[in-house]
């Protein structure tokens, strides 16, 4: 299958955000770039219904995202895997790609609904307006900004509680570096 | 406090964002919620900055197949 130099372009130029997205989303470098691939992979299989002119990224945030859903949806039925038992792997082993600053921001990330962690990640990193947020995530804008203002909110919780020293080391980093005599 | 010594990335470009919603800002306090930003972004761009792998540069090559062999 022959693929437009435009369009291949579009998508390569669009990689690296959706990994991004997808490592923000799922928490696990390795999983993202499969889910990236799938993603690719749909893409181009029904490159037709893409509109010419508009967004490609968008559209492929959209087929991401969609497919995160449909997956994780499946995830969660086979392995009861709450997301906060998740997180607690990801802070016992941080993410080798992150800087080790980054491992408590992403716990507590990884402890938001992903509807809440998807539109903040959109809005926040990603670039989108709210506009597009709502579009990609087929909800209402209001809908997004709501979920924003929760995630922004409950992300401030959970590292405050967690973090005694606001965004500095976490504990067991700072136990480590203290040398946690008693 | 010991502000001096965090690596501390780019002030500015996190403000911009941050500073437009107002009305949760009544509920945040501004300097948690650029933090959180900030936090986000850095995260995000360390991902950015990796580029396009070769594993996606490579697929699409092999999906392209049959068409145009051309590389620049």
């Amino acid at each position: 299958m022959p693929i437009d130099e435009s369009v291949k372009q579009a998508v390569l130029n669009a990689v690296p955000s959706l990994r991004a997205f997808a490592i923000s989303l799922c928490g696990n470098v390795d999983r993202a770039d499969d889910l990236v691939q799938e993603t690719l992979l749909r893409a181009l299989a029904n490159i037709n219904s893409f509109q010419p002119g508009t967004n490609m990224s968008a559209w492929l945030f959209t087929i991401l995202r969609n497919h995160f859903r449909s997956e994780y949806r499946k995830r969660r039925r086979e392995v009861e895997d709450a997301d906060g038992s998740y997180a607690e792997t990801l802070k016992s082993h941080p993410e080798q790609h992150g800087r080790m600053e980054f491992s408590e921001f992403k716990t507590a990330l990884q402890q938001l609904p992903s509807d809440q962690r998807e539109a903040l990640i959109l809005v926040g990193a990603s670039g989108f307006s709210y506009e597009e947020a709502a579009h990609i995530c087929g909800c209402a804008v209001g809908t997004i900004k709501s979920r924003v203002n929760r995630a922004r909110t409950r992300l401030a919780e959970l590292m405050a509680i967690d973090g005694v020293d606001d965004f500095g080391p976490d504990r067991t980093t700072r136990a480590v570096l203290a040398g946690n005599d008693r | 406090m010991n502000e001096g010594d965090k690596p501390g990335g780019p002030r500015k470009a996190m403000e911009t964002s941050s500073s437009r919603s107002k009305k949760q800002t009544a509920k945040l306090s501004r300097d948690v919620q650029a933090k959180l930003g900030q936090q986000l972004r850095a995260m995000y761009d360390d991902v950015l900055s990796q580029g396009v792998p070769d594993r996606f540069a490579d697929l699409l090559t092999r999906l392209d197949g049959n068409g145009n062999k051309d590389k620049h």
